[in-house]
């Protein structure tokens, strides 16, 4: 039974009470992402703001049709990378990313991804990978919008 | 006499292996792709061992062999579906190519400059239903786009049926092909085909079936059923992947320009131009997948011999009995007809507050295999209003213990989500 090691506590908390929902004003970019193999689905909205000559994180809203795994990680997400500097954020990522493709055999940094990694035990299931990922990869794609844009930068 | 399912089971060897930490395999994912015989794995076995060449080019002895062997494959094929004219056969990879090369022979008579009674002229009609599965819708959509011929659809009601009162109107005398699945892969519902095949017909439309879906459980007897073209496949009825079916009427598959270009479907090549083989070679260019047409003929020999009526018999128990399970489950809805009249073995359902991958996990972890998604289906569940589904599917192997199986399990999941 690994049922547990899939559907930890902290997972289906975010997955019953979920973090920053809802679209909200203003934004920068906004992307609308589907799984095609079960429909999952989220808009999601980035604004970003100047931050010491760098851009960062001012928010990210979402709405989202879906699992439990991918309602509960674009939930975590919002949590980790609202306010952070978005080099900061795409590192992140690029943690998350690296769990979910470890086959349940990553070591993932707690002081990097906090409660994301409870994911650790969906890394073992290929089938829900893509639900994980669902939100990363539109707040990704959101994020290089607003960029090519010129959002965040200095006024 | 009732099929004797304990006996059917031992041909199934999958059936005896355990998943998920040492439970027995309860696989209710049929719709998808059925389980294999011990006398279709052995025949592809066979096949290899002793007879493998090319077809119908080899000047060898294990030439004439796999020849022979791929032959009789289509003779099988045609005698399950009640056809004498085992030309009228044309083995495809699937039903996916099947209705493709129907829209792609239709497209290229469009384009071609021979003049054809089957090219499509702007404001001419296409029409399918809201059930289809994607593999029928969108061939016909990038085959409307291509002709500037219009794509039209029969809605669903709310307990799945198809909303016939549009019949009149959506059949008309601009519609040219009609294309419509036998039985829905998420609802189980079987369609009035041939009702539906006779307007078509008085219009002087082509009628296409999809039997992906009823083809395994020996519901196609394209005698009575009414229609010009039937696509279905080797994978979902104990047979090998990699192989399908397109069954033409033979002066239909005579008029139908060729698909795929290649070796083995010409009569003769010049530079410039070629001629064509007869049907069905002329839709079948290429090194066909030999082994895998053998090993349809002997799931079709499998199912022959245990008889369809009592396949039938057996599923028509088993989805009674599941119907009744399922709802007594709280809050558990079943997407389409909850009576077991004119339909399949296809069960799907939502759950209030579980999404249909997290029910397809728990069951998963219990051993239970079925589908969650949209099954290739998203405009029909669009139509249902739902985002998705869980799908149990049963065939001839499968056993009122596992629907007990599956009932626990989706209690489980509710008591494991709290949403009960």
């Amino acid at each position: 039974m690994q049922l547990e090691s899939m559907y930890q506590e902290i997972i289906l908390d975010h997955y019953r009470r979920p973090l920053h929902a809802g679209l909200r004003e203003p934004f920068d970019a906004e992307v609308h992402h589907v799984n095609p193999t079960c429909g999952d689905e989220v808009t999601l909205r980035v604004s970003l703001k100047d931050s010491g000559g760098e851009p960062a994180v001012a928010d990210v809203s979402y709405e989202a049709l879906g699992c439990s795994i991918s309602q509960a990680s674009v939930s975590m997400m919002t949590d980790l990378i609202i306010g952070k500097p978005v080099t900061e954020a795409m590192d992140i990522s690029a943690e998350f990313l690296a769990l979910m493709q470890s086959r349940g055999e990553g070591e993932p940094d707690e002081d990097v991804l906090g409660d994301a990694v409870a994911f650790e035990g969906v890394s073992k299931y290929p089938a829900r990978i893509k639900c994980a990922l669902l939100g990363w990869m539109a707040w990704k794609d959101a994020t290089a919008r607003a960029l090519a844009n010129g959002n965040g930068e200095q006024a | 006499m009732s099929l004797d399912v304990a006996r059917v089971r031992k041909d199934f060897p999958i059936l005896d292996r355990t998943v998920r930490g040492g439970q027995p395999l309860v696989y209710l994912d049929s719709a998808n792709t059925s389980q294999k015989p011990r006398q279709v794995i052995d025949t592809l076995d066979e096949f290899y061992e002793r007879h493998n060449a090319n077809i119908h080019r080899a000047t060898h002895e294990l030439g004439e062999e796999a020849t022979e062997a791929y032959e009789g494959a289509r003779i099988k094929v045609a005698r399950f579906i009640g056809t004498a004219d085992e030309t009228e056969v044309v083995f495809t990879k699937n039903v996916s190519e099947a209705i493709n090369l129907v829209a792609y022979s239709i497209g290229n008579a469009t384009a071609g400059s021979a003049a054809s009674p089957l090219r499509l002229r702007e404001g001419d009609e296409i029409v399918i239903t809201e059930m289809e599965h994607h593999s029928n819708i969108v061939p016909w959509q990038l085959l409307c786009e291509r002709t500037g011929a219009r794509l039209r659809w029969f809605s669903v009601t709310d307990d799945g049926r198809l909303d016939l009162s549009q019949a009149d109107e959506l059949i008309n005398s601009r519609t040219r092909l009609v294309s419509i699945a036998h039985q829905s892969n998420v609802l189980g519902t079987i369609n009035p085909v041939t009702e539906i095949a006779g307007k078509a017909h008085a219009v002087g439309a082509l009628v296409l079936v999809d039997a992906a879906q009823s083809a395994p459980h020996g519901l196609v007897d394209v005698a009575s059923l009414g229609a010009d073209l039937v696509g279905f496949t080797s994978h979902k009825m104990c047979g090998p992947t990699g192989v399908g079916v397109l069954w033409g009427r033979r002066e239909l598959l005579e008029q139908l320009p060729p698909f795929l270009g290649g070796g083995e479907m010409i009569e003769m090549v010049w530079m410039d131009h070629s001629t064509y083989a007869p049907p069905p070679h002329k839709f079948e260019a290429g090194t066909m997948p030999i082994a895998q047409a053998v090993g349809l003929g002997a799931a079709v020999d499998y199912l022959t011999a245990l008889g369809p009526e009592r396949i039938q018999e057996h599923e028509q128990d088993l989805v009674r009995h599941a119907l009744a399970v399922l709802e007594d489950i709280d809050g558990l809805r079943i997407l389409g007809p909850t009576e077991a009249v004119d339909r399949g073995g296809a069960i799907s359902f939502t759950m209030p507050g579980m999404h249909p991958h997290d029910v397809s996990q728990v069951l998963d972890d219990r051993g239970i295999a079925v589908r969650a998604g949209h099954h290739c289906a998203w405009p029909l569940h669009r139509a249902l209003g739902v985002q998705s589904s869980t799908r149990a599917s049963f065939y001839l192997y499968n056993t009122p213990d596992e629907v007990a199986a599956l009932a626990d399990g989706i209690r489980h999941a509710q008591k494991f989500f709290r949403v009960a």
